[in-house]
Formats: C-alpha cells, sequence, structure tokens
C-alpha cells in the first residue's frame, strides 16, 4: 500500500508539478501584488520556486526545511520531476527561480536557451549502484548480472540522467544489458524494484538509503561515473534576491552537511 | 422534420450571437492545440522519422495491443453488459460501479492496481508466476490487460444502454414465433443493438490506443515489446522532439480517420 501510493504519488507530481507550482506562484503573486503578503524578515519573504531533480526529493525537501528555519519569512515550493522533465518546463517558461539539475547536460541546455540567471555551481557528487529487492532475491552479485536475460531488469529512460550514466557504466564495463523496462524516472524504476517486481535496477548510491525495500550492491569505481549536480538561479525568477540565498544555502556548510549526510559527495 | 421547425427556417431567425460565439470559442479551444502540434512540425524530416523503427514498433504494438483491447472487450463486454441490463441479481449495482470505476479513476491508479493484483508478487500474478513462471508485466499482455482494462467499461457502458432501450417485446414475438434464442439474438437483438455496439466498439479501441498511464506503470516502457505510440511520444518529449511531434500526428491522423470514418456509417447521420 505504501509502495502504491508512492507510485501515485510521484506519477501525479510528474504531471501536475508544474501546474501545483503555477497555481501557487500566481497565488503569491496576486497576494504581493495586493500587498496582503506579511514580510516579516524583510527583504528575504517571499517565495523561491527549485525545480529540482528527482534524485532530490529526500534532501531537497530537508534542504527546504532547513532554508525556511535559516529564514522564517521565505517559503520554498519543490517541483521534483527528472531533470529533463525540468529543462523541457522551464525552456516553456515554467515560474522557477532555481534549477538543481542531476547533470551538466540538462543545465547547459537551459542555459543555452538564455533562461540561467547565475553562473551554475556544481553542489554535490554522486555515484550509481545496483538496486534490487530487499533480500536480493534474484541473486544478482555484480554489473554483468545486468545481461542476464533470465532477470528483470530495469534503467531509467535514456532521456533522463540516470538512464544516460547508466548507459555509460554499462559501456565501460562491457556489458550489453538484458532491459525490460526503461523507466520515466529514478524514482518510478526505484518503486518497482521496491514492489519486488524487476530484479535489478540501476540507480544513483543515495537512492539506496532513502528507499525502503531496495538493498544495494556496490558498482566498481573502475566501471562506474561520478554525476555531478549543477544549481543556478533563473532568469525567470521573481525575487532574484531569494533565489540567490536559496543557491548558497545549499552551497554553504549547512547544506553541504545535509547532501553528505544522504550519502551525496561534496564537491 | 415537423411543420413548426419548417417554418422557424423560413423566416431565417439568426441564432442568438452570444451563443454562437460561445460556441465559436469552444471550438477554438480545441483547434488551437492542433494548430500548435502542426506548427511544430518539421515536416521536411517527416518521412525520415516517421519510418523510423522507434515509431514503426510503437505502431506495430499500438495496433496489436488497442484491436486486440476491443476484441476482447466484445467477448467478454457484451455478455457483461447484457447481464447488467437484464438480469436482476444481488449486488448489480455494485459490479455496474466496479465495471465503470476505470472511467473515472486516474489511469495511474488502474495501473499500479494491476501490477499489485498481477505482478509476480501479486494476489493473483504471484500464485500464476510461482507455478507456471508467466508473467504479465513487462510483456505486450501486459499492455493489451492495461489496455483492457481502461477501454472495456466504454463498450459495456455504451451496450449496456442499448440492452436496456430495446422494447423487449420484438424479442419475446420472435420467441413466441419458434425463433430459437439464437436466432432471436442474431436476427432481433444483434440489429437493434448493432449501432451502440459498433459505436462502443471504436470508442474502446479509441480509448485503447490512447492508454498511456495504466501501460507505463503496469507494463512498463520498452522499444518494439511494450513502447506504445503514446509511450513514444511521452519518451521522445525529452530526448527527440521532433520524432515526439510527428508520432503525435500518427495518432491525430488515425483518430480523425476513425472518428469521421466512422460517425457517419455508424452513428447515423446527422
Amino acid at each position: 500500500m505504501v509502495v502504491s501510493l508512492r507510485l501515485l504519488v510521484e506519477e501525479w507530481k510528474v504531471r501536475l508539478g508544474w501546474w501545483g507550482v503555477c497555481a501557487s506562484a500566481l497565488l503569491s503573486l496576486a497576494a504581493c501584488g495586493s500587498g496582503a503578503s506579511p514580510e516579516p524578515s524583510g527583504q528575504f519573504a517571499g517565495e523561491v520556486v527549485v525545480f529540482a531533480a528527482s534524485s532530490l526529493t529526500n534532501t531537497f525537501t530537508l534542504m527546504a526545511e532547513a532554508f525556511e528555519d535559516e529564514y522564517p519569512g521565505a517559503d520554498v515550493q519543490l517541483n521534483l520531476a527528472g531533470s529533463s522533465t525540468l529543462r523541457e518546463q522551464i525552456l516553456a517558461g515554467a515560474p522557477a527561480d532555481v534549477f538543481a539539475s542531476a547533470n551538466e547536460e540538462n543545465m547547459k541546455r537551459v542555459d543555452e536557451g538564455g533562461e540561467l540567471g547565475s553562473d551554475p555551481a556544481t553542489f554535490a557528487t554522486n555515484t550509481l549502484s545496483l538496486a534490487v529487492p530487499a533480500g536480493n532475491p534474484g541473486g544478482v552479485s555484480g554489473v554483468e548480472d545486468l545481461g542476464n536475460s533470465n532477470l528483470l531488469v530495469g534503467l531509467c529512460n535514456e532521456s533522463a540522467p540516470c538512464g544516460q550514466f547508466a548507459e555509460q557504466m554499462l559501456a565501460t564495463a562491457g556489458v550489453e544489458a538484458s532491459v525490460d523496462t526503461n523507466e520515466a524516472d529514478v524514482r518510478a524504476l526505484l518503486t518497482k524494484i521496491g514492489a519486488d517486481e524487476l530484479d535489478v535496477g540501476v540507480v544513483y548510491v543515495t537512492d539506496i538509503e532513502a528507499t525502503a525495500g531496495v538493498d544495494g550492491i556496490e558498482i566498481p569505481a573502475d566501471v562506474n561515473i561520478v554525476a555531478t549536480y549543477p544549481i543556478a538561479t533563473l532568469t525567470a525568477a521573481q525575487n532574484q534576491e531569494l533565489a540567490e540565498l536559496f543557491v548558497d544555502f545549499v552551497l554553504s556548510t549547512e547544506g553541504q552537511g545535509i547532501m553528505t549526510a544522504a550519502g551525496f559527495g561534496s564537491p | 422534420m415537423s411543420s413548426a421547425s419548417g417554418r422557424g427556417r423560413s423566416v431565417r431567425t439568426r441564432p442568438p450571437t452570444i451563443l454562437v460565439a460561445l460556441a465559436a470559442l469552444g471550438a477554438v479551444f480545441f483547434l488551437i492545440p492542433l494548430a500548435g502540434l502542426l506548427k511544430q512540425t518539421p515536416w521536411s524530416d517527416l518521412p525520415e522519422l516517421l519510418t523510423s523503427d522507434v515509431v514503426l514498433d510503437a505502431l506495430r504494438l499500438s495496433l496489436i495491443s488497442s484491436i486486440a483491447a476491443a476484441l476482447i472487450s466484445l467477448i467478454f463486454g457484451v455478455p457483461l453488459a447484457w447481464l447488467l441490463a437484464r438480469v436482476d441479481f444481488p449486488g448489480r449495482r455494485f459490479v455496474r460501479a466496479v465495471v465503470t470505476l476505470p472511467m473515472v479513476l486516474p489511469p495511474v491508479v488502474g495501473g499500479a492496481a494491476l501490477l499489485f493484483a498481477l505482478g509476480r508478487r501479486g494476489l493473483v500474478g504471484g500464485p500464476i508466476y510461482d507455478s507456471t513462471g508467466f508473467l504479465l508485466p513487462f510483456s505486450l499482455w501486459g499492455v493489451i490487460v492495461a489496455n483492457t482494462f481502461v477501454a472495456m467499461p466504454f463498450l459495456v457502458v455504451t451496450v449496456e444502454a442499448a440492452f436496456a432501450s430495446i422494447d423487449q417485446r420484438y424479442e419475446a414475438a420472435a420467441a413466441s414465433l419458434g425463433a430459437s434464442r439464437l436466432t432471436v439474438f442474431r436476427r432481433v437483438t444483434l440489429p437493434m443493438i448493432g449501432p451502440s455496439l459498433a459505436g462502443g466498439l471504436v470508442l474502446t479501441w479509441a480509448r485503447a490506443l490512447g492508454e498511456f498511464g495504466a501501460t507505463a506503470t503496469f507494463a512498463g516502457n520498452l522499444q518494439g515489446r511494450t513502447q506504445t505510440l503514446p509511450l513514444a511520444v511521452f519518451v521522445g518529449l525529452e530526448s527527440d522532439r521532433g520524432a515526439a511531434i510527428a508520432i503525435s500526428l500518427v495518432l491525430v491522423a488515425i483518430s480523425m480517420l476513425v472518428l469521421v470514418g466512422l460517425r457517419d456509417r455508424w452513428w447515423g447521420q446527422r
């Protein structure tokens, strides 16, 4: 039941996330316009809309809470989805203030679209891990098992960073994966592994700890990749100062502490 | 044609402006997205895009799975519709509600429910997998099941209404004249529900063709095995927009062709 609910929430986030953000942004705009919004801490009050990769779901929820504690007038709205989905939304004019991507490529495309308000800064690194259902019922031992056609193997879709990194890793390891499904993003993949409907998948190291019902199997460093996560403010930001403040907070000692506690590398 | 409406036409009363304006806006609302799609279409690359492996695989899977879903719906849906319309059994309201539920449920909920029922650790799928090794998710069968689950209610609802609305005295008369039950169904009932059956079947097929949420959740996404046209569009929008738009055009074209072509023939001239 928990798993099914989570699946639904993820799917609806992907589908409705932008509109939810949109609606709330409009509401806050209206509130600002009528001068009704309280401003307890001066210029640092208001809403900051953060578009973050779905592998940042847990850490950025914590990050948002910590930021709001630090700046009581600030209200962080998170829109979590696959980095490429977020990229498309931003390029289509979504009202976002900050973009935190799971790879450089999507950040670059947003930059080329003229949407970046600041230079991207790397705030975390991540590596890949094999994910198996708790107890490893498929008896997976390493990367070469991804080529086993008797196992149900899932990857992220090639348009999502975790899918691209997995392809790189497989190429380095010289393994041709016997893939059964390419999921839309890392959360959808983890849901199916957690439900024991897939035997093994390639996810981020940080997802293993964060996901119930999923065990990790290490991918050796010589074939593994290092993903770097860039963050930047966007030109669409309603409150550029607050957006910059959020980015600074992510890069601060406190923000970096949240990232490393979840298993991310600090750049 | 009644004389009243004939007189109305001869006087040539103009339709109320406000109604026309609202109706026009309503129609434009449906036209604009189509125009947007056409404007974004990379026309010169279209032949190449449409003959790519991704598109051809998805087209093949979409046609197979949607037609299979429509046929399965026909086999199980018509008896179900008959039962719901003609037999007063305890729990009929409940069965009717359960059968029509997928029409209002978000398809992704249906997909999740199917996974937890028919997946290899599912309520029904578990024992089947353990004893035979047969697995529905991540296979074409899974796509067909997801399509059928979402689409069959359209057939049941349409045909049940038809069964309920025809005058049963015709059937009784045929039977009293010595026609067997089969003959009555074939010669009397079927011709009377024919238009509804055909219409329902088209709706069912069209719904199956456009199915996305339940398929992605239950059957997964793999080119050549489970990736139907709507899934290919979803993937393409983030990686290869030209291909995604080309596939969208294919879906629009197939749907328009069927709706325009069959509307006149089966749903009566208007």
